[in-house]
């Protein structure tokens, strides 16, 4: 029995405004299929998905549209026919596994719950499914996973449990809500290959939500770019990523892989291009080469209890030495937990070294936030991931962008209204935003006004700790040119802290990689990424997906030499 | 196993804590006697005294020993049962306060068993059905029943049950129950009276608690299995919400503690409140500092017991974290 | 958290944000107001003196000269209440500020302090906490008296323990927060950081907690006169009223039950606004269950 999923006309609506959160939309996933919705965040793409489950959020109402599955109008179910139909004919694999499992139960019990509900086979006869489904999406221990409460295995393997937990009762569709957006990009690839096989070997179709275009050139058939809650682009895979119709989709893509920046010239000239494609446009990008500015040497950074040596029982960082070049943009990468925002911190004294050094000009900076001078304090800057949570919600701009100018420059009177005016003119924001509130600007302005409070205290660096990784593509292409020009215009020199390889290829003129505490490589960005000469770095550039049918084969067949190389040798 | 020695530290710290506590409130109950404006003596014999008694008193009293003295000796005899004597009758303490302990116990005991079940039952079933008539039954009504003080719920039941209908006493003072009719007669209206409050309380924060829980990601992920709301309740649900709902109960239990005081003035019932408010009046020391340090430990017990079953609840806690 | 006397919720979860009221929190707000008003002008409508033997007779039933029938000793029952809204609700109002102004200070400075200081400080107040507050003021008031200064301090401090937790919680959510940290990063101190970046974000709950503390005051000031421990005669708040006229009650006239109404009235007014408050910050995936 192979049903059709489809999507008709389906318009949803706010309860209370009426505004329509996603308009219009009609398409099939056909059997085993996958079907990608893409978009960025308040695109509706989760909504539109969940709909195949016939769930809508409360404060939404379908306004228009059916949603059907096979004979079956998901939208008119209810009662005990809806709970019949949840989980059994169409399941749902959510976003954060940590947060849809449930911390109080252990894992098999929540696997195996979906088909014990819906009665299927006898206990032992689901117990076996699971271990199959166990073994199928190699999970280590089959026997005992189960036994085990979430907090107690690890962010990839929940994820897959999940997929086990909506596999259990034999689904003919599943919807897979960003699956794999919150794991590692050397999780994620594993994964990804996991669910691809499991739909595969089952047969089942799928929609698959993602804002990540080159992760859904690994997984699905078809593609469907959402904007703003309308259809923009529908096609296949291929139609969709290497003939883009729409001038939204050609963004994206630009964005998610600058080897293909390159080829789509048409787009807005950005560093990225220009990195990419010019290499003698790059020469001359070059700092001014010289001392460097800031240098670290053997910086070690830890917590806990202290021995007599005044070493802690927990090392975060180990002996760091870097070089970061005047006028340089310099991008620090690695995974969660490698230590790379603890090191933002402890140049800018929020944490303190134990050992080594941070020399700024030549003169070396305490460990203790309280020991340097405020020039000092101006002199190196941070600018934090959120924006939202970086301004305070109680202050106007103008207070917030005042304060530092008066705390670190000493400056008072007209003085500090004509520097406010001018920061806002260097982060290319209009004069009368000083009297806003920060609830009142977008999140790319508020962005704009974080690099501004920065610029206040007249740094020489300035750390940036994830700045694109919250902002939606075409935001973070504006920002990452607003840095770019502050560099080329003021002389600044920046160190990125990231996990986004294709922001750093398309920004930074060195790079450092970090893991586990440990600085592993560094170099010029474009040679330490296309030729990466540590084992690590390696294992992270063949994990960024490209946007390429086939890529994920390609780089699964390259792990398995790189760990048969590493057993032979 | 790691995850079993993890949750015995846990446990033996939270019992160590909660010996420190009762530790602490016995200096702040013996410090107590130490800030009364002159004395014990002089407050006791009042405006009377002459100095000749005041110092012969403070003597007997052993005030004029250094104060840690006084307070190990008044800790060691607490600990070893010995309480002093009154000093408004020069009863001895220790049986005062077994006369009426037993009585406290009865009542608090008997409203506990009744409402702690009623409570979690009402909030639960309010939970489930949110926004219902019977949920909104519950919360106004829960709401109404919080605000009004003993004393007024008190004073409406005697104005009834008592004086209107003549059913019950209003008052409860007996040294003795001859039958079970005789024992749930004088009863019935202190314990209604206490129990409305906590009754009410208990059943809106299960409610508040479930609620809570029920706004979690993982039972949105439920509901898209397929799982039923009575199902999602107990099974998803009810696991989570035992920490926060123990302590709960613990927290309106000691609250109870307190209620007592209220309702056994009111109804002359003769526990071991009633003799604390007593003694506050006469200025009663070695009366007042037992019965307020009796409480405290009763208190810091309850607690502790919320603490341990909610760490028992909790995977996380009881399997050790990674 | 806490226990008193008087019937005071032992946990109140104090809203992050105060949101826009509902109809029932305009409810709670009116009442509120209506004991406000008469705290303000109560003496000044008063129809009589409230210490003047109106009558020969005590516990008068209500009529058009006694709008509340006269006290035990035959008084006007209506302005002694009208009369002893005032005091109790001046008590109240300076035991809670007490209890807010150190609650709030030594919570916030604890919060943004951290390390030792704010280890020191919380084990201190966990202390205190584990001592059901009636217990402390009957043992505080057993050694001082029921002085109307005792009384007011008393309660404030028993309070400030509840207000410390409160606010240091909140001041710890912000002193997590980036602006916080970006601000530490430019070397601004302790002080500034609490007066300029924490104080105007938690102003809003923890003026929502002010006001449930008020009603707890009242709801302790008011047993502890109703057990004859707190205001003493000839003065009378609420809970006094109640007392002074519970012998009515063995004759069955009605006299305690209006200023036990009214503290009660005030008791549910409060609730009504925290409730609604509390409410609209939540319950999104119940109304799906099936």
């Amino acid at each position: 029995m192979k049903n059709h999923l489809s999507f008709k006309n389906l318009t949803i609506c706010r309860d209370d405004t009426g505004a329509a959160i996603v308009k219009d939309i009609s398409f099939d996933v056909a059997p085993g299929k996958v079907v990608a919705l893409i978009g960025e965040s308040g695109s509706g793409k989760t909504t539109v998905s969940l709909t195949a489950l016939g769930y809508v959020r409360s404060g939404l109402r379908v306004t228009g549209g059916t949603v059907t599955f096979g004979d079956t109008d998901i939208l008119a179910l209810s009662g005990h026919a809806l709970r019949d139909f949840r989980g059994r004919r169409i399941a749902y694999v959510a976003q954060s596994a940590a947060a849809a499992f449930n911390p109080g139960l252990t894992i098999g019990f929540q696997v195996a719950e979906t088909a014990s509900i819906h009665a299927l086979g006898t206990a032992a006869e689901r117990q076996a499914h699971v271990f199959k489904l166990y073994e199928e999406l190699q999970l280590p221990a089959a026997a005992t996973i189960g036994d085990r409460y979430p907090h107690e295995v690890s962010g990839g393997q929940l994820q897959r449990l999940m997929a086990a937990m909506a596999m259990s009762a034999g689904p003919e569709c599943i919807v897979f809500d960003e699956p794999t957006t919150a794991l590692d990009v050397t999780t994620q690839v594993d994964v990804l290959k996991t669910f691809k096989d499991l739909i595969q070997g089952h047969g089942i179709g799928a929609v698959y939500v993602s804002h990540d275009l080159a992760v859904v050139a690994q997984i699905a058939d078809e593609i469907v770019v959402l904007q703003a809650g309308e259809i923009v682009e529908h096609g296949t895979v291929e139609q969709v990523i290497n003939k883009p119709q729409h001038h939204y989709t050609k963004l994206l893509i630009a964005a998610s892989d600058p080897e293909i920046a390159s080829k789509t010239a048409k787009l807005p000239k950005r560093p990225a291009t220009v990195l990419i494609s010019d290499s003698s446009k790059h020469a001359e990008m070059m700092p001014t080469e010289g001392d460097p500015v800031l240098r670290i040497r053997d910086l070690c950074v830890g917590y806990g209890a202290t021995n007599r040596q005044g070493e802690p029982s927990v090392k975060v960082l180990k002996d760091i030495n870097l070089d970061i070049k005047a006028r340089s943009i310099h991008a620090v990468i690695g995974e969660s937990g490698s230590g790379k925002s603890t090191l933002a911190r402890a140049i800018c004294g929020l944490t303190r070294f134990y050992q080594g050094q941070v020399l700024l000009d030549g003169a070396s900076l305490s460990p203790d936030l309280k020991s340097r001078t405020r020039a000092e304090l101006g002199r190196v800057q941070m600018v934090m991931q959120m924006a939202d949570v970086a301004l305070n919600p109680a202050h106007t701009i103008d207070k917030i962008l005042r304060r530092p100018i008066q705390y670190i420059t000493g400056e008072t009177g007209s003085a500090v209204d004509d520097r406010i005016a001018d920061l806002l003119h260097k982060v290319k924001l209009p004069a009368d935003v000083a009297r806003r509130l920060p609830r009142e600007l977008s999140g790319g302005q508020k962005q704009r006004i974080n690099l501004a409070r920065a610029l206040a205290g007249q740094p020489r660096v300035v750390l940036c700790d994830e700045v694109t990784s919250a902002l939606d593509t075409v935001v973070r292409n504006a920002i990452i040119d607003l840095i770019w020009s502050l560099r080329e215009d003021l002389g600044l020199t920046f160190v990125m802290i990231s996990h986004d390889i294709s922001t750093v290829a398309a920004l930074c003129d060195e790079v450092a990689v970090m893991h586990r505490g440990h600085v592993v490589e560094q170099g010029g960005t474009e040679s330490t990424l296309r030729a990466p000469r540590h084992a690590y770095t390696r294992k992270l550039m063949r994990s960024v997906p490209h946007l390429r049918v086939g890529w994920l084969e390609q780089a699964i067949d390259h792990r398995h030499t790189d760990t048969q190389l590493v057993l032979e040798g | 196993m790691k995850g079993q020695a993890l949750f015995a530290t846990l446990i033996l710290k939270r019992a160590g804590a909660g010996i420190f506590t009762l530790w602490f409130v016995s200096i702040l109950v013996f410090a107590a006697s130490a800030i009364l404006p002159g004395d014990v003596a002089e407050a006791v014999l009042g405006q009377s005294a002459t100095p000749e008694t005041i110092a012969a008193l403070r003597e007997k009293l052993g005030l004029t020993r250094p104060l840690w003295e006084q307070y190990g000796d008044w800790l060691f005899g607490f600990v070893s049962g010995d309480l002093g004597q009154s000093l408004a009758s020069g009863a001895d303490v220790t049986q005062l306060i077994m006369d009426r302990l037993s009585n406290t116990l009865l009542l608090g005991g008997l409203t506990a068993a009744i409402a702690v079940p009623f409570a979690l039952l009402i909030g639960l079933v309010a939970a489930t059905f949110p926004g219902s008539a019977g949920d909104r039954a519950v919360t106004i009504g829960s709401l109404v029943l919080v605000s009004v003080p003993e004393y007024l719920m008190a004073t409406i039941l005697v104005m009834i049950f008592a004086i209107k209908l003549g059913w019950f006493p209003a008052v409860s003072y007996t040294t003795e129950f001859t039958s079970f009719g005789h024992l749930f007669s004088v009863m019935v209206l202190p314990i209604l009276a206490l129990s409305a409050s906590i009754t009410a309380q208990m059943a809106r924060m299960t409610r508040a608690t479930v609620l809570n829980i029920l706004g979690s990601t993982f039972i949105e992920m439920a509901l898209l299995k397929g799982v039923s709301r009575w199902r999602i309740i107990f099974t998803h649900a009810l696991p989570n919400a035992i920490g926060p709902i123990a302590n709960v109960v613990a927290l309106n239990l000691a609250y109870l503690l307190s209620g007592v005081v209220i309702v056994e003035t009111i109804f002359a019932y003769p526990g071991l409140a009633k003799l604390l408010v007593d003694a506050v009046a006469s200025r009663d020391f070695p009366v007042v500092q037992s019965c307020a340090l009796i409480f405290c430990a009763s208190y810091t017990v309850l607690m502790l017991v919320a603490d341990v079953l909610a760490i028992l609840a909790n995977p996380r806690l009881r399997r050790g974290g990674h | 958290m806490q226990t008193s006397i008087s019937s005071e919720p032992a946990i109140v979860a104090v809203p992050a944000k105060a949101a826009r009221l509902g109809a029932a929190g305009y409810v709670g707000v009116a009442i509120l107001v209506f004991w406000l008003l008469i705290a303000i002008a109560g003496r000044l409508v008063a129809p009589y003196d409230p210490t003047e033997f109106v009558s020969d007779e005590g516990f008068l039933a209500p009529s058009l000269q006694f709008l509340l029938g006269t006290d035990y000793l035959g008084r006007d029952l209506f302005s002694r209440l009208l009369v002893g809204t005032q005091l109790t609700l001046v008590m109240a109002l300076i035991a809670t500020m007490i209890a807010s102004s150190v609650g709030t200070f030594l919570g916030v400075f604890a919060a943004v302090a951290g390390g030792w200081v704010d280890m020191a400080l919380s084990r201190v107040n966990d202390a205190f906490l584990s001592f059901p507050t009636t217990i402390l003021g009957l043992v505080i008031i057993a050694a001082l008296g029921s002085h109307i200064p005792v009384l007011v301090i008393t309660t404030g401090l028993i309070y400030s323990t509840s207000v410390f937790r409160v606010s240091r919680a909140l001041a710890m959510d912000q002193a997590q927060l980036d602006y916080v940290v970006v601000a530490k990063a430019r070397g601004e101190g302790r002080w500034w950081i609490i007066a300029h970046e924490v104080l105007p974000n938690i102003f809003a709950p923890l003026l929502v907690d002010f006001g449930m503390r008020l009603t707890f005051a009242i709801l302790f000031l008011s047993a502890l006169s109703f057990l004859g421990l707190g205001v003493q005669p000839p003065l009378a708040d609420w809970g006094t009223l109640v007392r002074e006229n519970m012998t009515g009650l063995t004759s069955g006239v009605f006299t305690p039950i209006f200023p036990a109404m009214a503290i009660a009235s005030f008791a549910i007014g409060l609730n009504l606004i925290v409730d609604d408050l509390a409410t609209r910050s939540g319950q999104h995936i119940v109304g799906k269950l099936i």
